[in-house]
């Protein structure tokens, strides 16, 4: 029973040790041949030949054709704007769902949800003309409103976690002369700091993540490019074999801030999430 | 079945007699569903008819300042004391039909043909010279136009409900009731109408940015807007049903239905396996990790959350590299002499299949493993208590404890996840771009989904026509499912979902 036990144990570890390393391979070598001396994207060796950090410099001083100090900067503007204003959206509209009761209530929530399996460019060609009819095409601005404008369609994982916060603490505090706007912000929101954090921490990294709205939006107004679409230049084909080992530098020094606040922010990503639209 | 054989059966029986069931129930849900739409169609005729009858009873039973308001917004307000909101209802009124003479009217009256004038060089009779002439822009006759519909409908909702507030008052003023002030009203916003003050924006966020664009696109797939009918220079129009017959073949270019067919069913071979593969090893993988006596737990589920920490677009453009013909996989393959030939991971088009489904776990895996542990640390610990007194073994215990309970917590996650994965654009363009591309498709490659197929016509070709059919398409794909499992599951009924 015993060695059936170790057996067991010696398995999964084995099992989860593989497991681990095939997940960290890509990444390893994403940040080895971001060390990378030798120019070129195809290479006939696994290890660089000799390691520099050249790369890094030239991502952030040779700013002729790739201007990646001002994309990163631009995707940070764009990402706390729009991570303001969808977890406003988000926070509002999600409360009132689940805790005031007012006619159409359920047709919004229905057409929310029918709207949102839309594919979601399907609308954004459309939204290029509106944007373009009002001038905003290519500006940052309609950056963030685009990534913000449809975050309410998402309200169902905080409506979730609302709807599991006890009725009772809303009634009290109404016997107790609170309006429906002073429990809001001084009861609701500070219970539910799983659900904020987690709806800041999705619309924060959104624009890092994103690339084929900016693309639709940007065209080629390089100036005002994001990270993503900034290291999608790179490696094109006219530009790989100088920068493909840039790029892998880019890469990473756009993955660490993410994954430094994902990492630290996991508790309350899993809590959102299961809390909220798990259980239904 | 009986319930009573159904009760003795065994757990994964069980299982699978509930699936068949669902399975078999299917064609009558969608049905039961489709059926009920007139009634649901007739309910809302009535309540529309109701509140233009109760407006028109108003009008009878109504004082002559009521009876004004009919003409003049807000009127009856103004004349009991609500100065505020009578004075928003005039100004609603005046600027309505201001911007309706001197911008709507124009615009509505060329929707029927989306524009008569072609820009081009109109011979100048008098002056004898071709002068440049801007014609109509179809494109924005199209936008103005739904604007316009869009705030006429918002006019005559404000409209309707001035009335009423007007008969409001008037009453209240009959039974020397209060009349409540703009301040009453306004402080209303932060209690009683909490609702309104806190829809507003994320409401009009959505109309802007995702409804219109959406009305504007469903009618593009009515019209012949490609790259032959570009406004400004070129002029589109109405053409029916025209492009819906062409996608299915029917339109005389039979290539492009069967593109259509078989992209449809890859996107859906496609959705199915990158979601229950994500799924099922995701659920083994927290299972491992948080089984008891397996030490370093935070570390393992650390390393893999890396992965999902990392941006999509970062890892999936170096994979792309690595799986390259000549990237670093090929070269390690060979240099170790396992292969002779590089394997044509992207290029290869039923390889490139494959490599997508299994890229797509390397990157959904650390998700699902990530829910899937949360749902895992919640099942109280007691049943695993009371089933080891009992005697069940690890295994029962997984198939009659934790199975039951993460499927029946995440049936909702999982269609989520379906309907993700139909739409999944980022990993398929940023790995394949959709290909290999293949002559026997319309613009299409072997991995390319309905969204990528989208996204290409309308970047490359312009065909936007065509983009648009095939995007109410996949909402269409989307919704069934998503109709079937939302209808089947009990927060369904009691009205949380849908």
């Amino acid at each position: 029973m015993r060695l059936r036990k170790n057996l067991t144990r010696i398995l999964i570890y084995a099992l989860l040790t593989a497991l681990a390393v095939i997940w960290l391979i890509p990444i390893f070598f994403l940040i080895v041949h971001s060390f990378r001396a030798e120019p070129g994207a195809a290479i006939r060796y696994l290890f660089p030949k000799t390691y520099t950090w050249n790369n890094y410099v030239r991502l952030f001083t040779d700013t002729e054709l790739f201007n990646f100090p001002r994309w990163y900067l631009n995707t940070l503007v764009v990402s706390v704007a729009s991570c303001f204003l969808s977890t406003l959206y988000v926070l509002m509209i999600s409360y009132a769902f689940s805790r005031l009761r007012f006619r159409g209530r359920n047709a919004m929530m229905r057409a929310g949800l029918i709207l949102n399996m839309f594919p979601g460019f399907m609308a954004m060609i459309a939204v290029y003309f509106i944007l373009k009819a009002v001038g905003l095409t290519q500006s940052l601005l309609a950056l963030v409103l685009v990534y913000s404008g449809s975050a309410a369609l998402t309200y169902y994982v905080a409506k979730g976690f609302f709807d599991t916060i006890p009725l009772a603490l809303d009634e009290a505090a109404t016997i107790d002369g609170a309006s429906k706007s002073t429990i809001f912000w001084r009861i609701t929101l500070p219970l539910s700091k799983p659900i904020v954090v987690y709806t800041v921490l999705m619309s924060f990294m959104a624009p890092w993540m994103d690339f084929i709205f900016a693309s639709v939006i940007m065209k080629d107004n390089y100036e005002n490019y994001t990270v993503a679409l900034g290291l999608f230049q790179m490696i094109t084909r006219e530009n790989i074999y100088d920068y493909f080992t840039v790029f892998c530098a880019g890469a990473v020094v756009v993955a660490i801030p993410i994954a430094l606040l994902f990492l630290f922010m996991q508790k309350y990503y899993v809590e959102g999430v299961t809390g909220g639209a798990v259980k239904g | 079945m009986a319930d009573l054989d159904y009760l003795a059966s065994s757990g994964p029986r069980r299982a699978w007699i509930r699936f068949t069931r669902s399975v078999k129930s299917l064609p009558g849900r969608v049905g039961g569903w489709i059926g009920g739409l007139p009634r649901r169609l007739g309910g809302m005729f009535r309540s529309l008819l109701g509140a233009v009858i109760s407006v028109g009873l108003i009008f009878i039973r109504g004082d002559w300042a009521t009876r004004l308001s009919f003409g003049i917004m807000g009127f009856g307000c103004l004349r009991r004391g609500r100065i505020g909101r009578g004075l928003i209802y005039l100004f609603t009124q005046i600027a309505f039909w201001y911007f309706f003479f001197t911008f709507g009217v124009g615009w509505l009256a060329l929707m029927p043909t989306l524009g008569k004038v072609a820009q081009g060089e109109v011979w100048n009779e008098e002056k004898g010279i071709f002068e440049y002439a801007r014609g109509d822009n179809s494109m924005l006759v199209l936008l103005y136009g739904i604007v316009t519909l869009i705030i006429i409908l918002l006019y005559v909702c404000i409209y309707f409900s001035s009335i009423r507030v007007c008969y409001d008052a008037e009453c209240r003023a009959r039974r020397a009731e209060r009349i409540p002030t703009l301040g009453d009203e306004i402080a209303a916003l932060r209690d009683r109408d909490f609702h309104k003050t806190l829809l507003f924006l994320p409401v009009l966020a959505v109309v802007i940015f995702t409804v219109l664009p959406l009305i504007f696109m469903i009618s593009l797939s009515f019209t012949n807007y490609d790259r032959f009918h570009m406004p400004p220079g070129n002029l589109f129009t109405w053409v029916g049903w025209e492009n819906f017959r062409a996608i299915f073949g029917l339109g005389g270019n039979a290539l492009l239905g069967n593109t259509f067919r078989s992209i449809l069913s890859w996107t859906l071979v496609w959705a199915f396996f990158a979601t229950v593969t994500n799924y099922a090893l995701g659920m083994i993988l927290a299972i491992f990790i948080n089984h008891r006596g397996i030490r370093f737990k935070k570390f393992f589920r650390t390393v893999f959350v890396t992965t999902i920490a990392i941006p999509q677009f970062v890892s999936l453009m170096f994979m792309r590299n690595l799986l390259a013909d000549n990237g670093l996989v090929n070269v390690f393959l060979t240099q170790m002499g396992w292969v002779d030939a590089p394997i044509r991971f992207l290029t290869d088009g039923n390889i490139a299949r494959i490599t997508v489904i299994l890229v797509n776990m390397w990157v959904g895996i650390p998700y699902s493993m990530l829910i899937t542990t949360g749902i895992l640390l919640n099942i109280p610990a007691d049943l695993y208590e009371a089933s080891r007194i009992d005697g069940a073994g690890p295994v029962k215990q997984f198939t009659t404890i934790t199975l039951p309970y993460v499927l029946f917590v995440t049936t909702p996650y999982l269609i989520t996840q379906f309907v993700g994965n139909i739409n999944n654009f980022n990993v398929i363009w940023l790995l394949t771009g959709g290909g290999p591309m293949t002559g026997e498709y319309y613009q299409g490659g072997r991995t390319d989904l309905l969204v990528t197929w989208l996204y290409r016509i309308t970047t490359g070709e312009q065909n936007y026509k065509l983009a648009s059919v095939i995007g109410i398409i996949t909402f269409a794909v989307c919704a069934a499912f998503s109709l079937i499992v939302y209808s089947r599951s009990g927060s369904a009924k009691e009205g949380k979902f849908l």
